[in-house]
């Protein structure tokens, strides 16, 4: 915690340029950390080179443990802890489970894949967020590229600039929050291709 | 240049003029070793109608789904279908053979067989006495019951038809000419309306409720409905993984068949969910004239395929097409596709069979009388495959002058 990174920023106000951009950067071997957007762009992501999101596993994973939790607790309240006659039913009545098992599935997982989310956006009550440009949320796409020691930040900038983009700035901003996830290291794409 | 224009292959000929052989070879041989000739509701007879009665409802109803799939996809302006829409159309161009098959059976049935063990409702002189078909005499009659069948496939045909000419008079009209899209919504609105009160509600009670004419449910419609439609699905998901191991519909790719895929897989959840509800009232309230009619499905000889239907119908999906991989992946989904259809086939089969033939499943005589089944069923799918295949010849399989072309082109989930 405490500790502060260095980030190149490049923002663009077209998809169109935005595009081409980004598989230019990452042609020359810079890794982008994010491209801020004010709406959802179709396609970025892949662009990006980002992996498909886990989210739907953990999912699948909390709604199982919904199910397990419902039929587990009510067979052991109906059958051992404190069996009822209710209506000459069977103890162990499997029907009269269902939803009350398809409800906790779904709260499970619901609430789960929310939390979840969260945590993978770093999102949570009075946590800070650096702005890398105000209008992010507005008109502007914008780029952010991290800086290493080894990084040539004037070529970079020269890179962001003529391929389009309106504005490009170097900002510095402080990392991590409960959990530091923008601590680890991120090696550069090309000395990693080097050294493999 | 893409390929747009389909042609029936050798081969795909063979199969399906073989498998209506089949389906013929399997109705002579029925009626050979059946006899339905022989003796008012014998089980030869009673099995023979039952089988007729299955298969041409059946196949019918899974072709109607696929309107009901344009249909629906067009009044909720959902452009990504559009590239594959031919396949859905030629399979709704089913209903014309189809629903004269099952008006022949349905009122061959009423009118020429004195059979009343699968409609009981048929026999005046028992009606008299019978109090509950007494009571639902206003309906459960041989001249309301023609009426409305004849009614029923003849708008499905109409429409049909209708949609079909101006989805044809599109292609050759003018590229950016939308009036013939505007007309295309109102006759889906139309048809929409009539699949409501057809499918979705009376038709259902008509020609599969009433053979247990002294129960009912009001979830079995939609049940009905859940049943055919995620058959229908399946079939058109079939016709596209077809067509496109030719080298056809080349805009189809991964994306198109994820969200048939995803078609498929929720409305598997929602057939469980009418089925399950209409289980677990009647369980519920275990009151004895509404669990005969699970009487000798759950707890009767029936009880294997009540169970396999579930385990199909409902197990097999859950796991298998949960995966967002398995829905874009061809061999999955024709696997699945090809299971859904035989289990709804099965759930039409737990429907219509232990009504009329409560004592043992086929007389005794399972394996023997399921191979029948099969092979009536067979004939249908040679006869769809072939009249599909016919259909699909008739038009390019781009509509090509559709305002959403683009759209289904760069679709993307």
């Amino acid at each position: 915690m405490g500790q502060v990174k260095k980030y190149i920023v490049g923002c663009f106000d077209d998809e169109k340029v935005l595009f081409p951009a980004v598989k230019k950067v990452r042609a020359a071997g810079y890794k982008i950390q994010d491209v801020y957007t004010p709406m959802p762009i179709h396609g970025l992501d892949h662009a990006l080179g980002m992996r498909e999101t886990s989210l739907h596993t953990a999912g699948f994973i909390y709604g199982i443990t919904g199910t397990t939790t419902a039929l587990t607790c009510m067979s052991w309240v109906f059958t051992s802890d404190w069996p009822l006659n209710i209506g000459g039913k069977p103890h162990l009545p499997l029907p009269a489970f269902i939803p009350i098992t398809f409800e906790l599935t779904v709260l499970f997982a619901a609430v789960g894949m929310v939390l979840t989310f969260c945590y993978l956006c770093q999102l949570a009550p009075f946590v800070k967020k650096h702005h890398f440009h105000e209008r992010a949320t507005d008109d502007l796409m914008v780029m952010v590229i991290e800086c290493t020691e080894r990084t040539n930040e004037e070529e970079v900038k020269a890179m962001l600039n003529s391929n389009g983009a309106v504005e490009v700035n170097v900002q510095e901003a402080p990392v991590g929050w409960w959990l530091g996830r923008y601590d680890r290291p991120s090696k550069l794409f090309k000395t990693r291709e080097v050294a493999y | 240049m893409i390929r747009e224009q389909f042609e029936m292959t050798g081969r795909y000929k063979q199969w399906a003029y073989a498998l209506i052989g089949t389906g013929v070879l399997s109705l002579i041989l029925g009626y050979v070793f059946l006899k339905p000739g022989e003796g008012t509701n014998s089980f030869g007879e009673t099995k023979y109608w039952a089988v007729l009665m299955h298969n041409s409802i059946f196949f019918l109803l899974i072709a109607i789904a696929s309107m009901f799939f344009i249909s629906a996809t067009t009044m909720a302006m959902g452009g990504w279908q559009t590239a594959m829409r031919r396949v859905p159309e030629a399979i709704s161009g089913f209903v014309y053979v189809g629903g004269a098959i099952a008006l022949a059976v349905l009122l061959g049935y009423i009118y020429m067989s004195h059979n009343t063990a699968i409609y009981h409702w048929k026999d005046t002189e028992h009606v008299a006495h019978d109090k509950i078909l007494n009571g639902k005499k206003g309906f459960l009659n041989t001249t309301f019951y023609t009426v409305a069948t004849i009614l029923v496939i003849g708008t499905w045909m109409a429409l049909r038809a209708w949609y079909r000419k101006n989805s044809l008079a599109e292609d050759a009209g003018q590229t950016g000419d939308r009036s013939y899209f505007w007309r295309s919504l109102t006759i889906c609105a139309a048809f929409i309306v009539v699949y409501g009160l057809t499918v979705g509600s009376t038709t259902p009670w008509l020609w599969l409720m009433s053979i247990d004419a002294h129960w009912f449910s009001t979830m079995y419609s939609w049940y009905t409905f859940a049943s055919s439609w995620v058959a229908g699905l399946s079939l058109i998901m079939l016709f596209i993984v077809y067509l496109k191991n030719k080298g056809y519909l080349e805009y189809v790719n991964e994306e198109h068949i994820h969200d048939v895929g995803k078609f498929i897989f929720a409305f598997s959840i929602f057939w469980t969910y009418l089925w399950f509800s209409q289980y677990m009232l009647i369980w519920y309230s275990n009151q004895p004239e509404e669990t005969v009619y699970f009487q000798p499905r759950l707890l009767g000889p029936y009880r294997g395929i009540f169970f396999l239907n579930l385990i199909i119908n409902f197990v097999a999906p859950i796991l298998i097409l949960m995966k967002r991989s398995s829905k874009r992946n061809y061999a999955t989904v024709t696997f699945m596709s090809v299971v859904l259809i035989f289990g709804h086939w099965l759930d039409f089969y737990q429907m219509i069979m232990p009504g009329p033939l409560k004592g043992e499943v086929n007389g005794g005589n399972s394996a023997g009388l399921f191979i029948f089944d099969m092979g009536v069923a067979a004939g249908f799918i040679g006869l769809l495959m072939l009249i599909v295949g016919n259909k699909l010849t008739k038009a390019s399989l781009l509509p090509k002058n559709h305002p959403f072309v683009k759209e289904s082109i760069v679709h993307h989930t």
